[in-house]
């Protein structure tokens, strides 16, 4: 499956929800600065309600940035969606009234891919994700870490250049997490896509990620962007080594002072 | 009163002797007719009002009153403005069914996970394709719902309207032959109307059910 | 989706401006003014025969309520309470909820006659399920734990459903009244439309039978601003119940 990650440039990206009649204006996000390299597995760490869905939002095209400029590969985002983006989110967004198979194909039959050629990705991207045997369930028949598959499948099949995870295994058991990380390094290496996660679990961004930016609580900031150094051949076994064990505890010791801030604001 | 044995002989020779064809086939016609408008519309009115939050605001307290008013009442209305032809029984059977067909579709696209239309947005799917391919699919168990009472809704204000004031259709020739003590006939037209909606409610039912599988509800 | 007062009163106004509309397009024989039906309601009110009609209906309403409820409460609460019972009517219920209580009016008529019983009927057909239906529901729903606590004080069963049983209940158990109500009001309504001789239904005919107008238009009215105001005041109480349960 071949596809090469995008560069991602943020400059000075705010977020400014508007105020009307009952409530205020609240200054979500930002100022945020960023450039991921191509290619690059890049989680986002923060307490809760620092805006790191919003970031992803505006990233995506999704939500319009209120300043700054957005870029991927040199050309600007600016509220709608660019090309090549491929987003999985934390609640089940598997369309219940397809099977697995039209839920996969789905996206390229909207782009009115030729039949044959639509056949050979699904079928790839099934068995990719071990699902080849489930193509004519239908997810509410699967369990909540199949469905997700489905959805990562359903994104995959279309080889984005830029892979936006909004927690995406939050819902799941701390075993299936665990496996899905494994997945989710194969997924990478095979596409060589740009991966940004969004997480608020250390373990998972400290294991996952070649860099880890950590947030402030609102309005979120970077406050440190920590660089995990581990080779792109990884897997969950290294959460025994010790190098694992120092990326997590200085995450948190950043991280928990944010967290005690987020707690007392709200 | 007579017994259901008679009444079901009084159906055979309604069915076969072909007498009331025409009655049975105005009734069917402004049945259908009017199920189809309040859907179509119900659901047009509900993605509009669905996409304009402060006009939904405004209409809500009506929607919500509107089947706690004998909206029946207005059937004297429709008679005064389109006489007593199947115009105004149509017109009846459809504002009766609209508003449960526009509440359902409303709630039904309330319901859709934000993470299913953000899918369809991050798919770079316009508005238009993303509420006939992605947001009108997932209300789907809902919609059907709705349509299951735009049709019940139509027969009632339709049959109810034959009842009382109409020129023709099987509710005329129940009111008819009540008129003229004629019971055989009455009973036999009852129980043939009974059947009919008994047979139209089962098979949108099996359909709701079907869906309500499929979406892993209930 | 709470509406303001200004989202009122745009309510209000929107509803006007399209009956002035309405009246503009399709003229004075097929509908009247808002201006015009006001008046002539204002005088209808002053009119004894309109009073009678009146309460007729409000007599033949008032009764089949009474029975919808009593009815409805105690059947549902009894299938409630009674697991398979409750297993076994539920898709029934459904079922006799569905079907058009319309195609029962003759029969109905038969047994009854054309006098006020028969309107007392067909609304309190029309209140009875949604009652049942609720209540029964309400009655299951109540959580089990509340049923072991009631053991565990040694409550007899009345107490039980007094004091335990019909407070968590009661939100939902309103909810259904407050449906079965609305229809009890539009089963004696089209009851009377049809087959009476008395009553704002019988009324409503009669107009539409001499063609006049602004009464079909102003008794139109004043039965939906009835209809309306019943349903607001037990909408309130309903908000009440739910806060205090």
């Amino acid at each position: 499956m071949p596809s090469v990650g995008a560069h991602i440039s943020l400059n000075g990206v705010t977020k400014i929800f508007e105020g009307h009649r009952n409530h205020p204006a609240i200054h979500a996000l930002g100022p945020i600065s960023l450039e991921v390299e191509r290619g690059e597995f890049f989680s986002v760490v923060g307490p809760s309600g620092c805006g790191k869905s919003t970031l992803l939002d505006v990233l995506s095209g999704l939500g319009k940035a209120s300043a700054g400029t957005i870029e991927i590969d040199g050309t600007p985002v600016t509220g709608s969606v660019p090309d090549g983006v491929g987003a999985v989110f934390q609640q089940d967004a598997s369309f219940l009234w397809l099977n697995v198979w039209d839920n996969v194909a789905f996206g390229l039959r909207r782009l009115g891919m030729d039949g044959a050629e639509i056949e050979r990705r699904v079928g790839n991207a099934l068995a990719f994700m071990g699902l080849s045997g489930f193509a004519k369930a239908f997810p509410a028949q699967l369990s909540g870490g199949m469905r997700q598959r489905v959805c990562i499948a359903r994104t995959l099949v279309l080889e984005p250049r830029v892979l936006l995870l909004d927690e995406p295994f939050g819902a799941l058991d701390q075993q299936t997490r665990l496996l899905m990380g494994d997945e989710l390094l194969r997924l990478w290496r095979e596409t060589r896509a740009t991966v940004i996660l969004i997480t608020h679990a250390l373990d998972e961004a400290a294991m996952l990620s070649d860099r880890v930016g950590v947030m402030s609580a609102r309005p979120g900031c970077f406050i440190d962007i920590l660089t995990t150094s581990w080779p792109r051949t990884r897997d969950s076994r290294i959460v025994a080594e010790a190098h694992f064990g120092s990326i997590t505890s200085r995450l948190w010791s950043k991280l928990r002072e944010e967290s005690l801030r987020a707690i007392s604001n709200s | 009163m007579i017994p259901p044995s008679e009444m079901l002989v009084a159906l055979w020779q309604i069915i076969e002797s072909g007498k009331f064809k025409q009655d049975i086939l105005f009734s069917t016609y402004n049945i259908v007719a009017a199920s189809i408008l309040a859907i179509v519309l119900g659901f047009l009115f509900g993605a509009a009002l669905h996409a304009w939050p402060r006009a939904r605001r405004v209409v809500s307290p009506l929607l919500a009153a509107y089947y706690a008013v004998p909206t029946f009442v207005f059937y004297p209305l429709l008679i005064v403005a389109f006489g007593t032809g199947r115009t105004a029984l149509i017109v009846m059977g459809t504002i009766f069914g609209v508003v449960a067909m526009m509440v359902n579709t409303m709630l039904g696209l309330d319901r859709v996970p934000l993470a299913v239309s953000k899918t369809g947005a991050i798919m770079r799917l316009g508005p238009m394709r993303r509420l006939f391919l992605v947001r009108l699919p997932a209300a789907a168990p809902h919609l059907v719902t709705g349509i299951k009472l735009a049709v019940a809704y139509g027969v009632i204000g339709i049959i109810a309207g034959e009842f009382i004031l109409a020129t023709a259709g099987v509710g005329k020739r129940v009111s008819f032959a009540y008129d003229n003590f004629d019971n055989k006939t009455m009973y036999g037209m009852l129980l043939l109307l009974l059947i009919g909606v008994m047979f139209i409610n089962g098979l949108l039912t099996i359909w709701e059910k079907r869906l309500h599988r499929r979406f892993g509800q209930r | 989706m709470k509406s303001s007062k200004l989202d009122q009163v745009l309510l209000v106004v929107a509803i006007s401006a399209a009956w002035q509309l309405l009246y503009l397009a399709a003229g004075p024989n097929v509908i009247s003014s808002p201006a015009d039906s006001l008046t002539r309601a204002a005088e209808l009110l002053r009119t004894r025969s309109f009073w009678d009609n009146a309460a007729n209906t409000g007599a033949a309403f008032g009764m089949a309520s009474v029975l919808s409820i009593a009815g409805g409460t105690l059947v549902g609460l009894w299938l409630g309470l009674r697991q398979f019972a409750g297993d076994v009517a539920d898709p029934i219920l459904g079922a006799l909820y569905s079907l058009p209580k319309i195609t029962l009016y003759p029969i109905i008529l038969l047994i009854f006659g054309l006098g006020i019983s028969a309107k007392v009927a067909f609304g309190a057909i029309h209140g009875f399920f949604p009652i049942a239906i609720f209540t029964m529901n309400a009655a299951r729903n109540v959580s089990p734990v509340y049923f072991r606590t009631a053991r565990i004080m040694r409550l007899s069963p009345v107490a039980t459903v007094a004091t335990v049983l019909a407070p968590a209940a009661l939100p939902e158990i309103f909810a259904g009244i407050r449906i079965g109500l609305a229809l009890t009001l539009l089963g004696t309504l089209i009851g009377e439309l049809f087959a009476s001789t008395s009553g704002l239904g019988f009324a409503l005919i009669r107009a539409t039978d001499i063609h006049a107008v602004p009464d079909i238009t102003a008794i139109t009215f004043l039965i939906f601003v009835f209809a309306a105001s019943v349903n607001a005041l037990l909408h309130a109480i309903e908000l009440q119940v739910s806060h205090n349960a």
